[in-house]
């Protein structure tokens, strides 16, 4: 069959999409799956081209064997039979290389047949890893899953949106709200349904006094580092808002100590910030400020890193998300106050210094109307089976009744 | 005490550095404080920003706003009802464009400083005047834009006019020389925007392997050199192309914008753009909006006397360029001289959402 202007990264060119429509599912965490992904984690650790590309040795890393092993003893449930729903439609965001490595694994982790769009921008990380799938499915071992994994890339408008929906039993959809309305736009199968990762909008909370305690601050500006300026700050899990917890006088301290060790780590990297970007931030200072009379530009450290104090935040502070280093910041002595603000769109909150117990009443006892995980700061952006409020495995499987 | 509209009688482009700085810097800051009593919204960003009126801090300390502000909110320093005329950009690019609120005091202020501005290039004689453009840009209502106000401020300096241009935007070639023909005693100004002249004047007569004969004409153009870099047509050029077609040799650039119009830099002479003494000009380092030595290219920063219904007066532009002197530009004029480079490169960011 020919579908016009497609190309496809592995070896599918000639197949019938019509015909995956009723492919077979197979068992979560299948071991031939799992073989699979380990080999390829084993020829990605082994070659030259892991230590060019940080994001691929992670993709790596998380493939080997003792994480599937630890992640399948986590999802997998012993005496029940659950297997894929079926045949999964991915579409993933341009800018994140590897986001369509990890939306591959998990479809096959949770039983399915996969056909993933990359992104139309080439990445050299793309072209690899998918050098190395072919490679093993060239394997007369793994022959039965090269039906079971293509990669395609294709111009965002191509018709082709219109066959794979309506011929997969999940769509999903990475890349923000503008992706999923523009996908929305081809009709899926009426059994079919969408999982969507949509815009989110994550923040930061510091208890001042641990903070102050600690004797690697230096580590902990370098865990927000990561967190933040390793992905522009414009990851999904990224902060936006910073919440200082504690007394007035050790928030004060901590708050000077903790954005001139991110000075430090940013002069050693030598991160520059584009003009557009400061631009960027200043548009965005001058409208929020528009909206709220309660703002002060407390740093701007050349350009590269904004602080933006509120007295009090408003409501839709989501609304002034900038890229590139710039964060509102604010003072809070009850966690309760955090919940005041936090709605639908807020994903990720990242933390240090505060007690456990804290965080666990927090969680329980906010009448949270969003927030999907809570994480230690430096481990934002780790990747989890359980992803923007979604257990991964579950929602893309199923089990059959068996009375 | 001076009002803030007020046209004083001095020779343009003849105050020194010294001189400037005291005429243009308690104007300015006065208009600071005009601006912030009288824009909510001006008073707000002044506020987040810290500004203390109090300091009269010199004129590199003061705040600016960024261009696109003008472009997501509807800046007013006066009441709706005073609105007389709205400008709106051009629009180049995909964003919203700029809206811009004159009352009747400062559309006639703008006037006044563009007189004084173009006069002292082109005389003040009022010379038989050719647009190359075409008439409904200016009659139909729904057409107004940059291009509309632009010629309109300029039709100011013209006495009879032609539109070289139908309204398909095909040249007029007959009547363009019937117009010449029946003015050959006199001096011709000529207007337009710098593509539209390329595109539909120089490229039609090149085209036709046409010839007329403007050797008495002055040309003044503006509207930006963005879609004329996209073809690979830079300044020379265009003067070459346009001298083969019609033997012009006065062609003057300008460079301006709509959220400032009235204050506009003419192309001197020697190829420079030329600052008035009602507005001033400031070259900022894009890492940290530091100012920038003399000719090192930076981001634009322009603060003009002229809008006095919007808060206008101190912007920064997404515009590069640098200035390249004070005082003694070789054409003999006094103020700082500079040029544009082009506009600051969209961001290339990482991330999760898709970039469109």
């Amino acid at each position: 069959m020919i579908y016009k202007d497609i190309k496809f990264l592995t070896k599918n060119s000639s197949i019938n999409f019509e015909e995956l429509k009723n492919e077979p599912a197979f068992q979560i965490f299948d071991p031939l799956i799992c073989e699979w992904i380990v080999y390829v984690s084993k020829l990605l650790l082994e070659s030259k081209d892991v230590k060019k590309y940080p994001d691929l040795a992670t993709f790596a890393f998380y493939c080997r064997k003792s994480n599937i092993s630890k992640l399948k003893e986590e999802y997998y449930i012993k005496n029940r039979y659950i297997i894929g729903r079926g045949l999964l439609f991915h579409i993933t965001p341009s800018n994140v290389p590897l986001n369509f490595a990890y939306s591959l694994l998990v479809g096959l982790l949770s039983g399915n047949s996969n056909i993933v769009r990359v992104p139309s921008k080439e990445f050299d990380q793309i072209e690899l890893l998918c050098k190395y799938i072919n490679q093993s499915l060239d394997k007369s071992k793994f022959k039965d899953l090269r039906n079971r994994i293509i990669i395609l890339r294709y111009d965002r408008k191509n018709k082709i949106n219109a066959l794979l929906s309506k011929i997969c039993d999940i769509r999903i959809i990475w890349g923000g709200d503008q992706t999923i309305n523009e996908l929305r736009k081809y009709d899926l199968s009426p059994k079919s349904f969408d999982l969507t990762f949509s815009d989110r909008y994550s923040v930061a909370l510091i208890g001042a006094r641990k903070y102050l305690e600690h004797n690697n601050k230096k580590k902990i500006s370098s865990w927000f580092y990561n967190d933040t300026y390793l992905f522009d700050q414009n990851a999904c899990t990224s902060p936006n808002i910073i919440f200082w917890y504690g007394e007035k006088d050790e928030i004060q301290k901590a708050r000077k100590l903790f954005w001139n060790e991110l000075e430090n780590i940013l002069n050693e990297k030598k991160y520059l910030s584009q003009p557009m970007i400061s631009m960027n931030k200043l548009v965005n200072f001058y409208s929020q400020a528009l909206f709220n009379n309660n703002i002060k530009l407390t740093r701007k450290s050349k350009n590269r890193i904004w602080i933006v104090e509120n007295s009090k935040l408003p409501k839709d502070i989501e609304k002034f998300k900038c890229s590139g280093g710039y964060f509102n910041e604010t003072f809070v002595n009850d966690l309760s106050e955090i919940s005041k603000i936090v709605n639908r769109k807020y994903q990720t909150l990242g933390y240090f210094g505060i007690d456990k117990k804290l965080i666990s009443s927090f969680i329980k006892n906010s009448d949270l109307s969003g927030i999907d995980r809570v994480v230690p700061l430096g481990r934002t952006m780790d990747f989890s089976l359980t992803w923007d409020g979604y257990n991964l495995i579950e929602t893309l499987s199923r089990s059959i009744v068996h009375l | 005490m001076i009002a803030l509209d007020t046209i004083s009688d001095f020779k343009i482009y003849s105050k020194g550095a010294k001189e400037k700085k005291e005429f243009f810097k308690k104007k300015i800051i006065k208009l600071f404080s005009y601006h912030i009593e009288n824009s909510e919204e001006f008073n707000k960003m002044m506020s987040a920003i810290g500004y203390d009126s109090i300091k009269q801090n010199n004129i590199e300390e003061l705040p600016f706003i960024p261009v696109r502000l003008f472009k997501q909110f509807e800046l007013i320093s006066t009441s709706k009802k005073n609105i007389i005329k709205t400008i709106t950009s051009s629009g180049t690019t995909n964003q919203e464009p700029s809206k811009i609120f004159l009352d009747r005091k400062t559309a006639s202020f703008q006037s006044k400083i563009l007189s004084k501005i173009v006069t002292s290039f082109i005389g003040s004689t009022r010379l038989p005047m050719i647009i190359i453009d075409c008439e409904s840009t200016v009659k139909e209502r729904t057409k107004f834009s940059a291009r509309t106000a632009g010629i309109n401020g300029f039709s100011f300096f013209g006495g009879k006019k032609f539109f070289a241009l139908n309204d398909d935007m095909s040249l007029n070639l007959r009547g363009l020389n019937e117009f010449i023909h029946e003015n050959k005693k006199s001096d011709f100004l000529i207007f337009g925007f710098t593509y539209i002249v390329h595109e539909y004047f120089y490229k039609e007569l090149s085209k036709r392997n046409q010839t007329i004969n403007l050797s008495r004409g002055i040309l003044i153009h503006g509207g930006g050199w963005k879609k004329m870099l996209n073809i690979s047509v830079d300044n020379k050029s265009f003067r070459k192309n346009l001298n083969t077609v019609c033997k012009i040799n006065k062609v003057h650039d300008y460079y301006g914008m709509v959220e400032q119009t009235g204050t506009i830099y003419m192309e001197c002479e020697k190829e420079y753009l030329h600052v008035s003494e009602y507005s001033e000009i400031i070259i900022r380092n894009p890492d940290d909006f530091s100012i920038s030595p003399f000719n090192q290219i930076g981001i634009v920063q322009l603060l003009s006397l002229a809008p006095l219904s919007y808060p206008g007066h101190s912007i920064i532009t997404e515009d590069l360029g640098y200035i390249a002197g004070i005082d003694d530009c070789a054409c003999g004029r006094k103020g700082k001289f500079f040029k544009i480079t082009g506009r600051i490169k969209n961001a290339e960011i990482r991330g999760c959402s898709d970039t469109l």
